[in-house]
């Protein structure tokens, strides 16, 4: 079944244009990594899709599960199931993780017909997912991200990511600022969310971290559009000539 | 009749203005002549005016330009209004004390549950029967303010409370000022005095009754915190869209005393709240906060002058405003460390939250630092919500408004977070959210 498919996707930002008519079909439960050198409009793309103000769509559609996901607003995004992990996740200070995260868990279920989650539920469920990311309980009570490592950052999207069960993740370079290490903890709590009902879109620059997230397609972006598409060998391949043909054909 | 007392028009219409007020004032023996000195200094020196470095934000002279007159005292209907009102606000556990259009209103207040510690007495009393007039000097003391002076002067009636050495109470005191008039005036003076080692909270709420407008409120508040003594003062200012509030505290803290201050403004179109602390013993501690929330055309100014006069004092200061709309945030924050006083630890942040582009903070931190051994910091910002905090918030599943609520909570929070007891924390927390959940 298709989940998200965009055509001929065209977008601005200040009159100039960085998508230049990108398509992209992906199914249920498929990954998808996309590749591409940098300013080849990967991180534009993760925007447009989770509805960051800021951009103009000038021409083509994004669906998802047929719905115009263009239409909506970014919290509606949320509550059908797009999930944004942020390549640089921001700091609140003065709103706790805790907080935070029954926040927004409440507000998803709640646009999704659901009931809150009891506190004795949420605490259970928040504390199993922490646990597996190597999250302490003190992170949990700081601001959200308020002094947290690159990697504890990046932990906090993936502990996000499961507890909000969307079934659309897009992981905006989740492996910037890993060391190897945390890069390992970060892939293994994604791969362990992987499945038939969860679609992933992993957006990276190297292909180091495809490694770890084995993807079934692999897609170069360059200038705006997807130059070529692939299996997972299609990753050895850049990895070893770079992005340089591509550039010239794009 | 509307009397204009600025000073370019100062003259037999001002001073008839005080001879009529005298007749329904209180007060014998000196007190008619403490009030002719006191509005002597006002009409000397005017309304205060822009070109005052203390008033430079708040042009009174073109803000106000007149003074209403007295209001009437209040009748049945306008108490029973007022008491509706006053419910409103009440602070749980409270012993709540009510002043109406400037006159206090035993029939409202909680004087059958006082501790037996706390002795209160109205202002009234204390002016008529101050056989000696050293007690009506003292309550009715002005500074070189002209807006205090011209207190002193017109104050008609207010809350004179005393704790004796030693003693704690309990519940939190709520002073509770109902306006019920319209284009009128009233004039209120308290004074609070802590012995040694007393502890007392005292909450004071301005607010107004159903269908109140235009009216002026001018408020002093001396108090006195002894040696050893605990004060915690929590005032929220809440009065009618087209109210004027001027404010003033007068405090002075001994050794080893501490002070705990908490202001807010929520409403009202102009107001000024300025607080005037001097930590005058040794190892005396203040902690001042405070958040205005501002929107339509309010003026909020929240003027704080610390006087570190002693050694070996702590002041901290935490002041946040959210503002709306075409509304004005003025924050003036002046530290002055003498040259006695060494080893003071002082600091100031201020920081104002703009909603909207015709929003206007001014921020003005002031130090005067006369000694050499002394830590002070001092940090003003102002600046829009970020907007990759709200996307970050929407992309997560909040509405814009839920987002916007959260990150506006969590920043006035830096502030409320300060407040000293749990039930008043909760209290401003609530009264905040009610603003939130009406602008948004």
């Amino acid at each position: 079944m298709t989940l998200l498919e965009i055509q001929d996707l065209h977008v601005g930002v200040d009159s100039r244009e960085i998508i230049r008519g990108l398509d992209l079909m992906v199914n249920a439960g498929e990954v998808h990594a996309i590749m591409g050198p940098n300013g080849s409009g990967k991180s534009t793309l993760s925007h447009v899709i989770a509805g960051k103000p800021g951009y103009e769509v000038t021409g083509g559609q994004i669906l998802f599960r047929g719905e115009d996901l263009l239409e909506m607003e970014p919290n509606e995004r949320a509550a059908k199931g797009v999930f944004l992990a942020f390549q640089y996740p921001v700091e609140i200070p003065g709103v706790t993780t805790m907080n935070f995260l029954r926040t927004a868990l409440n507000a998803q279920r709640k646009a999704r017909g659901r009931g809150e989650l009891s506190t004795p539920e949420f605490l259970k469920k928040v504390r199993e997912v922490a646990g597996s990311l190597n999250i302490t309980r003190d992170m949990l009570k700081r601001g959200v991200n308020v002094g947290f490592s690159g990697g504890e950052k990046k932990r906090n999207e993936v502990l996000q990511m499961a507890l909000f069960e969307p079934s659309l993740c897009i992981l905006d370079e989740i492996d910037s600022g890993l060391d190897i290490d945390a890069l390992r903890i970060v892939a293994s709590g994604i791969n362990g969310l992987r499945s038939p009902e969860r679609t992933m879109i992993v957006i990276t620059h190297y292909q180091r971290l495809l490694h770890y997230i084995v993807p079934d397609y692999v897609h170069v972006m360059s200038k705006g559009r997807v130059v070529k598409s692939g299996g997972k060998e299609l990753a050895l391949e850049l990895e070893a000539c770079g992005y340089a043909q591509f550039e010239t054909a794009a | 009749m509307k009397q204009v007392l600025a000073k370019a028009d100062a003259g037999s219409a001002t001073s008839n203005f005080l001879a009529a007020a005298l007749e329904r004032l209180p007060g014998a023996g000196l007190v008619p002549h403490i009030r002719a000195r006191a509005f002597e200094a006002y009409e000397r020196a005017g309304l205060p005016h822009r070109r005052m470095e203390a008033w430079r934000y708040t042009d009174l002279r073109a803000l106000i330009s007149e003074v209403l007159p007295l209001a009437p005292r209040p009748d049945a209907a306008a108490l029973a209004r007022a008491k509706a009102s006053a419910r409103r606000v009440a602070v749980d556990q409270a012993v709540k004390l009510v002043l109406v259009d400037g006159i206090f209103a035993p029939e409202l207040s909680d004087l059958g549950e006082l501790e037996n510690e706390l002795h209160v007495q109205s202002l009234r009393e204390v002016l008529e029967n101050s056989a000696t007039g050293a007690m009506a000097g003292l309550v009715l003391s002005t500074t070189d303010d002209a807006v205090i002076s011209l207190n002193a002067a017109m104050a008609s009636d207010g809350l004179v409370i005393s704790i004796a050495e030693g003693n704690t109470i309990r519940r939190p005191i709520q002073i509770v000022q109902v306006a019920t008039g319209s284009s009128v005036s009233a004039f209120t003076r308290s004074y609070l005095q802590l012995d040694k080692g007393a502890h007392a909270t005292v909450v004071q709420s301005f607010i107004s009754a159903e269908g109140a407008s235009g009216y002026q409120a001018n408020d002093v508040l001396i108090a006195l915190a002894g040696d050893e003594a605990s004060l915690s003062h929590l005032r929220i200012a809440a009065d009618a869209a087209d109210a004027v509030n001027i404010s003033s505290g007068i405090i002075a803290v001994g050794t080893r005393a501490k002070l705990d201050l908490f202001s807010m403004t929520c409403s009202g179109s102009i107001n000024r709240y300025q607080g005037f602390v001097t930590l005058g013993g040794e190892g005396s501690k203040l902690s001042a906060n405070g958040v205005n929330l501002i929107k339509d055309k309010l003026h909020a100014d929240t003027t704080i002058v610390v006087d570190h006069a002693v050694p070996h004092c702590t002041s901290r200061q935490k002041f946040r405003a959210v503002v709306d709309d075409c509304g004005r945030s003025v924050f003036q924050g002046r530290i002055v460390v003498r040259p006695v006083a060494q080893k003071t630890v002082a600091s100031l942040s201020t920081r104002a939250l703009l909603l909207s582009d015709q929003a206007e903070a001014d921020n003005k931190p002031e130090l005067e630092i006369s000694a050499d051994n002394v830590t002070c910091s001092h940090g003003a910002t102002s600046g829009a919500l970020d907007g990759n905090l709200v996307f970050y918030l929407r992309a997560r599943g909040l509405s814009d408004k839920d987002a916007q609520m959260l990150l506006i909570k969590a920043f006035i929070g830096e502030s409320i977070e300060e407040i000293f007891a749990d039930n008043l924390r909760d209290f401003v927390t609530a009264q905040a959210e009610h603003w939130l959940q009406e602008r948004l």
